[in-house]
């Protein structure tokens, strides 16, 4: 098997969709012929495709969320990009009003098949309008579905069970995986939603997290390792549906939890992942479920100060200790 | 244009049948049938009879808030129509969207939203989608000057316009967003004015003339038909009634409501003396068709009635294509 790229594996997952079933094709602002995405995600499909298939639009977020779901409940299967998360905010009429909801407020006469992608997180000094992490708000919207995936092997397969979903999927990238490389199959398959992959298994403690938190827990557990500490490190792959039972199954053998995204603390995934865990694991924990975030602030531009904001391997390792 | 007696029957009978349902939801309305609140068609029942009657079964149309004429119009069944406003499992959506969210999707209802101007880029998407499939279908999206001020509104239309797509902007201009009036809200006091921003060709007609209505949809939906891109129809009418239930719309002028709620302005007797003076109907045959509608309106609220309303337990259904 050969080592590529998440960026690269994720466009696999896209061409061989648009090779499968003529229903799919791309729309957003630059990811055709002339940028092939802002992260290049989609380079060379306008090419192989055409650019009806591989759309360029006007900056129009609303538009073309809004388009995506009028494609998708007659008959095609749209991959809609928002060049960054952070500009989905001009997108929430459509995404959370209309695609959520369509299935149920139209009493199950309509599928949405709908895939959003668009990316998330800090790392790049991209300030508060291009750094943030808003998993959250959709995990909060019935009627979604969210993928976070994190490894290339991941994102290949999850995209093409995302585009053969009926229903609406938030694909979210981060800005700092799309150059991680891991050996990925050639050949087609899925990764079915709702089942999380245990990234190293471990005795003492469990640490649940998304995207380049995963990575960075993952080092800072080969670390702890040295030092004696085995660490468990469950990726949820996806937020909804969410594997709950592989977490629980995890706490129940570990006793300890730590939880890390890169989400601001408030309300984040990591809150909702402990209120579940204390419901239904409270007499196996023998420890305070720790959470690691960032602060209650928008994301800082200067160096120092995004540093700052980002959770980094100590303070994981800092809050491994605290209860181990 | 001249248009020929069968149609004028058609338009006639059209534009009385939604007159009927509506006064019917009034009427079930005042004996506390109905729950939640209300935005009736009536008054502006000419718009969607002309706009459909120039339409096949597999067009599409966008819904508003406003959206009961639209629906029936465009062949709806009234049974499940009826129930739904109700609230009861028979419903269209079994009662979890009701009047503002009344849709036949196999009736050719993209459906009706409750969000002012979230339906055009729906109806983008939608024709795009026929496009692209090469259906020949066309999509007409009705919505309200109060929606024209909405950013979806330019997002939307410019799109359309770039891309060619088969759409027909139906602009009812009731002249008041709710309280708001036009004046305060377009400087020019018509919305076809700004088509030609987006290189749209557009027209202002008497949206309350059926006649009228049908002669622009019928050019409108040719050239979408032939892939010579969008129109924008304004059709300038007015509510009979407030905004939603209980407005007496006490804040339009005297002068301005006489003159609108005439019945020189009734766009019931504007279609049937069309029809009477052209010889396509007689008096005879107005009353034979008003008796026919008015019966399987009534048969149509007595099924309504007699409905059992969803199980508590049902409201749990329809959020995902599965359950998870």
């Amino acid at each position: 098997m050969v080592e590529i790229t998440y960026r690269e594996a994720l466009r696999q997952g896209l061409r061989e969709e648009m090779l499968r079933d003529e229903s799919v094709f791309i729309m957003g602002e630059d990811v055709g012929l002339n940028w092939g995405g802002a992260f290049k995600a989609t380079k060379g499909l306008a090419e192989e495709f055409g650019e009806h298939r591989v759309r360029d639009t006007p900056i129009s977020e609303n538009a073309i969320a809004g388009a995506a779901v009028g494609a998708a409940i007659t008959g095609l299967r749209p991959v809609a990009e928002i060049m960054f998360g952070d500009l989905i905010s001009l997108a929430m009429d459509q995404v959370c009003n209309q695609a959520a909801k369509m299935r149920y407020m139209f009493g199950g006469q309509t599928s949405v098949p709908l895939v959003l992608r668009s990316v998330f997180g800090g790392g790049k000094n991209l300030a508060s309008h291009h750094s943030q992490s808003l998993e959250a708000w959709f995990m909060h919207t019935p009627g979604l579905k969210v993928a976070v995936p994190a490894f290339a092997y991941d994102v290949k397969g999850l995209i093409k069970t995302a585009i053969r979903d009926p229903d609406p999927v938030m694909f979210f990238e981060h800005k700092l995986v799309y150059d991680k490389k891991e050996e990925v199959p050639e050949e087609d398959y899925t990764i079915p939603f709702g089942e999380a992959k245990i990234r190293r298994e471990g005795a003492d403690v469990t640490v649940w997290g998304t995207f380049f938190m995963l990575h960075k827990a993952l080092e800072v557990s080969e670390e702890l390792a040295k030092e004696g500490i085995s660490v468990e490190v469950i990726d949820p792959r996806t937020l909804v549906p969410l594997d709950k039972k592989t977490l629980i199954d995890s706490v129940k053998k570990t006793g300890r939890l730590v939880l890390v995204t890169e989400e601001t603390k408030t309300g984040a995934t990591t809150a909702e992942v402990a209120a579940i865990v204390q419901e239904e694991a409270f007499d196996w924990l023998d420890a305070p479920i720790q959470r690691v975030n960032a602060p209650d602030t928008p994301v800082p531009f200067s160096p120092p100060l995004e540093q700052f904001f980002i959770p980094d391997n100590k303070r994981i390792s800092d809050a491994i200790r605290t209860i181990v | 244009m001249v248009v020929d007696k069968k149609t004028l029957v058609e338009l006639f009978t059209r534009t009385l049948k939604l007159r009927l349902f509506e006064e019917k939801v009034w009427e079930l309305f005042g004996e506390n049938l109905v729950p939640g609140t209300l935005h009736l068609y009536l008054g502006q029942e000419a718009v969607a009879a002309g706009i459909t009657a120039a339409m096949k079964k597999t067009d599409w149309v966008q819904s508003t808030h406003r959206g009961h004429g639209h629906v029936i119009a465009k062949g709806a069944d009234m049974n499940a129509a009826l129930a739904e406003l109700l609230g009861k499992a028979t419903g269209s959506c079994k009662g979890k969207g009701g009047s503002m969210h009344i849709t036949q999707f196999d009736a050719g209802v993209l459906g009706a939203t409750g969000v002012v101007a979230s339906g055009l880029p729906i109806a983008v998407g939608a024709a795009l989608s026929c496009q692209m499939r090469g259906t020949k279908d066309v999509v007409a999206c009705f919505f309200g000057d109060g929606a024209s001020n909405n950013g979806t509104f330019g997002e939307s239309l410019n799109m359309s316009a770039i891309w060619k797509l088969p759409v027909i902007w139906v602009v009812e201009n009731n002249l008041y967003a709710m309280g708001t009036p036009i004046t305060m809200t377009c400087p020019s006091g018509d919305i076809a004015d700004r088509a030609q921003g987006y290189c749209i060709p557009s027209k202002v007609i008497d949206g309350n003339n059926a006649v009228e209505v049908y002669e622009a949809a019928v050019e409108a939906v040719e050239r979408a038909r032939q892939g010579e891109g969008p129109t924008l129809i304004e059709c300038k009418t007015y509510r009979m009634r407030g905004h939603s239930r209980f407005d007496p719309a006490k804040y339009r002028p005297q002068e301005e409501a006489d003159y609108w709620l005439s019945p020189e302005k009734d766009a019931v007797i504007v279609i049937q003396n069309i029809a009477f003076e052209n010889g396509a109907l007689t008096e005879k045959d107005a009353e034979k068709i008003r008796k026919k509608l008015q019966k399987e309106i009534d048969s149509a609220a007595e099924y309504a009635i007699k409905s059992e309303y969803p199980k508590p337990e049902d409201a749990l259904e329809d959020v995902y294509a599965e359950v998870f």
